[in-house]
């Protein structure tokens, strides 16, 4: 077999495999939430479709398939129809960089367990989550519709909000490990994770991550009981689906993130990298929708007085501590 | 001060609801387990009938004038005997809200609440019930009142034979 050959193989197998798993790990999720927040609220959750209502996502997904795919008479048609597809497909890409094991052995070849190791995965990151607010805001302008276009407009402005903060927050890693690529960056972290190394950076970032996800305490955007369902408002069927799907890939993307930049990726004692790798992404996604069944949502002024008055202000101050903890140690 | 109670506000509910993860859930699961129903319950209406079998309704309409949803409709008409019934007597439950004020004002106690609920149809028309259907072949909640025996002169027994009723009286006798 040709060299050129194997390694395409292995690239197309990886994408199929990590295509594949996040897909169906969404799918899981969204029934793993209902079931939690059921729970915290002292009720079962969905247990009708098979046992302990596994086959939920598939019933799920038959139910968005075969609904009616409405398409508002005023909506602008081509925009309202390429949103949700951007949304999700933003949230699919940014697991391209992302590190889930240790380089396999496979075939003689050593096999990085990333789709594409790339020396500024963090920047990738970085533009793909700003690249996501597009998803949102076009769906929201297309549907023509006050409620979307208030949720567009709130969800653009909380996003480019909190991104500064996340991005900001990046930097002290950045710094730590003295590399764009994640791979480097989960290297970096052998001995110790950053989150214990810079715990106020693993603070603004987790903060601004629940912010990105749109989740509660932070869904203004869909904030169900003033404006409907948001940027989402007009969408049905399938395109619908596509947001929601989205908007739980992102959820796995970002607690990858978090897993990556801060809690030391695929590293860990006595398990293989792999599982520990799932262990603190499903732990991450745990606490989001722990999170979901706890806070209240933050008012929108709240939102705004938080993102640019206490995290933008802390990132900035940590970004300085922390090159002038550097340069102390380096002398 | 005030950052440490806002400190604590938003760490103590993530205790709160993680606690409450692992309690045992309340919820019935409805077609396999049934909740315990009141005795008051009130749930679908019948009309009931007295202790010696006979209808309790003598279609006075008042259940229909205390519905504030107007869903009991009858036409009212007289045996033989002079004894009042409903010649149809109509529940609409598709607009019946269970509040029981019909029964409340019913003089006969013939109208009453039980404690079934399941009235659920494909066919709303199908939630109309007739008299038929609404008759039930005991007293209800209220085994041993018979209204004809109180009230209804000469109807099921002859004048003055009925509990607690006097004698009539001699109309040309002076003596009381």
């Amino acid at each position: 077999m040709p060299e050129w050959l194997l390694i395409t193989l292995l690239i197309l197998a990886k994408l199929g495999l990590v295509f594949f798993v996040l897909l169906t790990l969404a799918a899981y999720l969204v029934l793993a939430e209902r079931k939690i927040l059921g729970r915290m609220q002292l009720r079962p959750g969905p247990n009708r479709v098979g046992p302990f209502g596994l086959m939920q996502p598939l019933a799920d997904v038959i139910k968005l398939l075969t609904k009616e795919d409405f398409i508002p008479d005023q909506a602008d048609k081509w925009l309202f129809m390429l949103a949700p597809g951007l949304a999700a497909v933003t949230a699919l890409l940014t697991f391209a960089v992302v590190p889930f094991g240790p380089p396999l052995t496979l075939f003689g070849h050593e096999v990085p367990l990333v789709v594409c190791d790339l020396n500024i995965g963090v920047l990738f990151f970085l533009g793909l989550s700003s690249l996501a607010v597009y998803g949102m805001t076009l769906g929201g302008w297309a549907s023509n519709s006050k409620y979307a276009l208030l949720g567009a407009i709130r969800g653009l402005s909380q996003l480019i909000s909190y991104e500064l903060s996340m991005g900001l927050a990046l930097v002290p890693v950045v710094m730590l490990a003295r590399s764009f690529s994640l791979n480097d960056i989960v290297m970096a972290q052998a001995d110790v994770p950053f989150a214990l190394v810079n715990p106020l950076a693993f603070l603004i970032f987790l903060i601004s991550i629940v912010a990105e996800s749109k989740r509660i305490p932070f869904d203004l955007p869909e904030a169900e009981n003033e404006l409907v369902a948001g940027f989402h408002t007009e969408y049905s069927g399938m395109r619908f689906g596509l947001f929601f799907v989205g908007e739980y890939i992102n959820l796995i993307i970002l607690g990858s993130m978090l897993t990556v930049f801060f809690l030391g990726g695929w590293m860990g004692p006595f398990l293989p990298g792999i599982v520990w790798f799932s262990i603190k992404v499903l732990l991450v996604c745990f606490f989001f929708i722990w999170v979901r069944g706890t806070l209240p949502r933050l008012r929108y002024d709240q939102l705004m007085h938080f993102g640019w008055k206490i995290l933008l202000p802390l990132s900035l101050l940590n970004v300085i501590l922390t090159g002038a903890f550097l340069l102390w140690r380096q002398g | 001060m005030n950052i440490w109670r806002d400190i604590k506000g938003t760490i103590q509910p993530f205790w709160i609801t993680l606690r409450n993860m692992f309690r045992p859930t309340v919820t019935i699961q409805y077609p396999e387990q049934r909740a315990e129903i009141s005795p008051r319950y009130r749930g679908r209406l019948i009309l009931t009938r007295d202790p010696d079998g006979q209808e309790r309704c003598v279609a006075c309409h008042l259940c229909s004038a205390a519905c504030p949803v107007d869903c009991i409709s009858m036409q009212a008409t007289e045996g033989e005997d002079g004894r009042r019934y409903a010649a149809w007597f109509r529940i609409n439950f598709s607009r019946c809200i269970f509040c029981g004020l019909c029964t409340e004002a019913c003089p006969t106690l013939a109208i009453q609440v039980t404690g079934d609920f399941e009235l659920a149809n494909r066919n709303p028309l199908e939630t109309v019930w007739e008299k038929e259907e609404l008759l039930v072949d005991h007293c209800g909640q209220e085994p041993d009142y018979n209204f004809y025996r109180h009230a209804g002169i000469g109807v099921v027994a002859g004048r003055g034979e009925n509990p607690g009723e006097d004698k009539p009286v001699d109309v040309r006798d002076l003596m009381p």
